[in-house]
């Protein structure tokens, strides 16, 4: 049994101006140890879709209308509060793009890093104290012992990160969904914070799910991916699978939009830009949401009237596309053998 | 490196902050050194990029060579004038020639001003043209950047991020500059309005022969814009040279590092990368 299982969520904000389909109709599963890459640009649901695995989505005006988030065999869509907050922390825990925000300023580190040991477990203060630093040392935080006593304000934003990596970790979860989590944080210290994350997940053996924007942040840390569009899954494939072979026109254009560090001709080269914007998920098209940007859409086809399906278009290879690559150009990408 | 044609000239550039202590009898006790003695060269219709992490001084030195701060050392050459002696009303006529695109396009607009006022503003403060020539002359830019001209009454909440750099754009290219300083000009937006925004910024370099200090954490991003390539690490310049030997050859070790630490969009290239970083990392933390 997956750890995880998705299935057909959805998740709608009911505003004045209308309702937003922020999440329409996305399945998945994560194995036990296993780590997940959501990727997509700002809009496309990826928060959204971990808040309302984790139940934190605001309600109102949030609301999941159907679907089902099926944790270690249980459905959290219909548990009440009280029953996510005891699993929330323990079971799944959650780190956030902003450190800065995420963190309390007012209370000290120790506080922050107890306070979530000792709401889960039956511990003294010195224990959870003792437990706190153990933690510290193992996310790398210099003089652990000393800076347990220190706010917020005096640790950088990486160590913050780290801080809140720590609190996450306090309670053993089994899946850590982490959101943007080197976003705000420069390259290097980005590098780091990637590099811990995945040694922790193999020495915990937890389970993870990162969601970024950044198409080279899943290529490090992902082993599947999701590639979200307008509240939709529009390709999903085992990390190396997806990057060899991209399906989706989305993608494929998402990965010539990005500027390469290293080849030939990039100062004097193009970037494939991606005319147009998302589109409103107030009301959005009713078949291909990615038509109205599509290369290959035209009015010969069924791309402005029929909604394509997920389907699996290799083994674990699934994309929601009327022309993917592959079928397209009769030959997988990045290959010059006919399929 | 030659001093013939070159538009700007930076010459031991420095930019301390006081650092200051007391309550009552507040006083100078140090100096934070945002900019640290840095010299560079721009030539004519070139790109230099300026990249470094955050607080490293990289827009400090934009800043100062647009005498948008004043340097506390240093020179800052362009076309033959000293800009650090031009006084107030010199400098403001300087400006024509010397504009700057700024990174978050939803604070550098004034949302009180519609479209066609923003990008004739700085038409109107150097009093060009006739009301109706500033018209057309917002249309024509508008139209160049890739803006529907007919929003010219709109105000800037009503476009995406993309779109409003395009107007930022438009307002920089209004007085027909010889250099424009882009300071992350694209870091606030989703790679695919990126693209769309670094391909326009190329071509008015083509079209216009515009001269940039393209300034962005970016790496892959300041690879794609720039000739030369200039690194900076706590307020020093410490390495500079054509952007294909900086990257593929760099000399210091923080430029190894910070190359080391990008995120390539390669599975298979990630493992050797991996092991690169920790390895670099651990040599810098020890050296």
């Amino acid at each position: 049994m997956a750890l995880l299982d998705v299935t057909d969520l959805a998740t709608h904000f009911f505003t004045r101006e209308g309702v937003v389909r922020a999440v329409d109709g996305i399945s998945f599963s994560l194995e036990r140890g296993e780590t997940l890459g959501i990727v997509g640009e700002s809009g496309c649901g990826k928060s959204v879709t971990a808040l309302s695995i984790m139940g934190l989505i605001p309600k109102p005006p949030a609301k999941i209308v159907s679907g089902s988030v099926v944790f270690d065999g249980t459905d959290l869509v219909p548990l009440p509060e009280k029953r996510l907050e005891d699993l929330r922390g323990r079971e799944i825990a959650m780190i956030f793009q902003d450190p800065m925000t995420s963190l309390n300023p007012t209370l000290t580190i120790g506080t922050q890093i107890t306070e979530t040991i000792r709401r889960h477990y039956d511990v003294s203060k010195q224990d959870a104290r003792k437990k706190a630093i153990e933690l510290m040392e193992e996310v790398q935080i210099p003089r652990a012992s000393e800076r347990l006593d220190d706010y917020p304000h005096r640790f950088s934003g990486g160590m913050r990160q780290r801080v809140m990596i720590a609190i996450a970790l306090s309670c053993d979860p089994k899946l850590l969904i982490a959101d943007e989590p080197t976003t705000a944080l420069d390259v290097t210290v980005q590098a780091a914070v990637l590099d811990l994350l995945d040694d922790l997940r193999h020495r915990h053996e937890m389970a993870m799910i990162i969601i970024t924007h950044d198409m080279g942040v899943v290529a490090e840390a992902a082993d599947d991916i999701l590639v979200m569009y307008a509240g939709q899954i529009v390709e999903q494939a085992p990390v190396h699978e997806l990057f060899d072979h991209p399906e989706h026109p989305y993608t494929e254009a998402l990965l010539g939009a990005l500027p390469q560090i290293e080849g030939e001709g990039i100062r004097s080269g193009r970037l494939t830009a991606i005319p147009g914007r998302p589109p409103d998920l107030i009301d959005p098209p009713v078949a291909c949401r990615f038509a109205p940007r599509c290369p290959y859409a035209s009015d010969n086809d069924t791309c402005a009237t029929v909604m394509p399906e997920l389907r699996e278009i290799r083994k674990e290879h699934w994309v929601r596309s009327a022309h993917p690559v592959s079928q397209r150009t009769g030959r997988l990408a990045g290959s010059e053998v006919p399929v | 490196m030659s001093t013939n044609g070159a538009l700007l000239r930076v010459e031991g550039l420095s930019k301390h902050f006081p650092i200051r202590a007391g309550v009552l009898f507040e006083r100078t006790v140090d100096a934070f050194r945002a900019v640290d003695d840095v010299s560079f060269e721009i030539a004519e219709g070139e790109t230099l990029g300026l990249v470094g992490e955050s607080g490293s001084g990289k827009s400090t030195t934009g800043y100062c060579i647009l005498q948008l701060l004043k340097p506390t050392e240093g020179t800052v050459n362009f076309m033959g004038t000293e800009l650090t002696a031009l006084g107030r009303e010199d400098m403001r006529r300087m400006r024509r020639e010397l504009q700057i695109v700024f990174q978050d396009p939803y604070a550098s607009l004034d949302p009180r001003m519609t479209v066609g006022d923003i990008v004739s503003e700085p038409l109107v403060v150097h009093s060009i043209g006739t009301r109706r020539d500033r018209r057309s002359r917002v249309r024509e830019l508008l139209e160049v950047v890739g803006f529907n001209p007919s929003f010219t009454n709109r105000y800037p909440h009503e476009f995406s991020g993309g779109q409003r750099q395009r107007i930022g754009i438009a307002r920089a290219l209004a007085l027909s500059p010889k250099l424009i300083v882009c300071d992350e000009p694209v870091s606030a937006l989703d790679v695919s309005i990126q693209a769309q925004i670094l391909n326009l910024l190329k071509d008015l370099q083509r079209d216009f022969g515009l001269t940039y200090l393209f300034i962005a954490h970016d790496l892959a991003v300041v690879r794609s814009m720039s000739d030369r390539i200039a690194v900076m690490n706590r307020g020093k310049l410490i390495e500079v040279g054509p952007a294909e030997e900086v990257y593929t050859n760099p000399r210091e070790d923080y430029t190894k590092a910070l190359l080391s630490a990008v995120p390539v969009p390669d599975p298979r290239a990630m493992k050797e990368r991996k092991a690169a970083r920790r390895k670099l990392r651990h040599a810098l933390a020890e050296g």
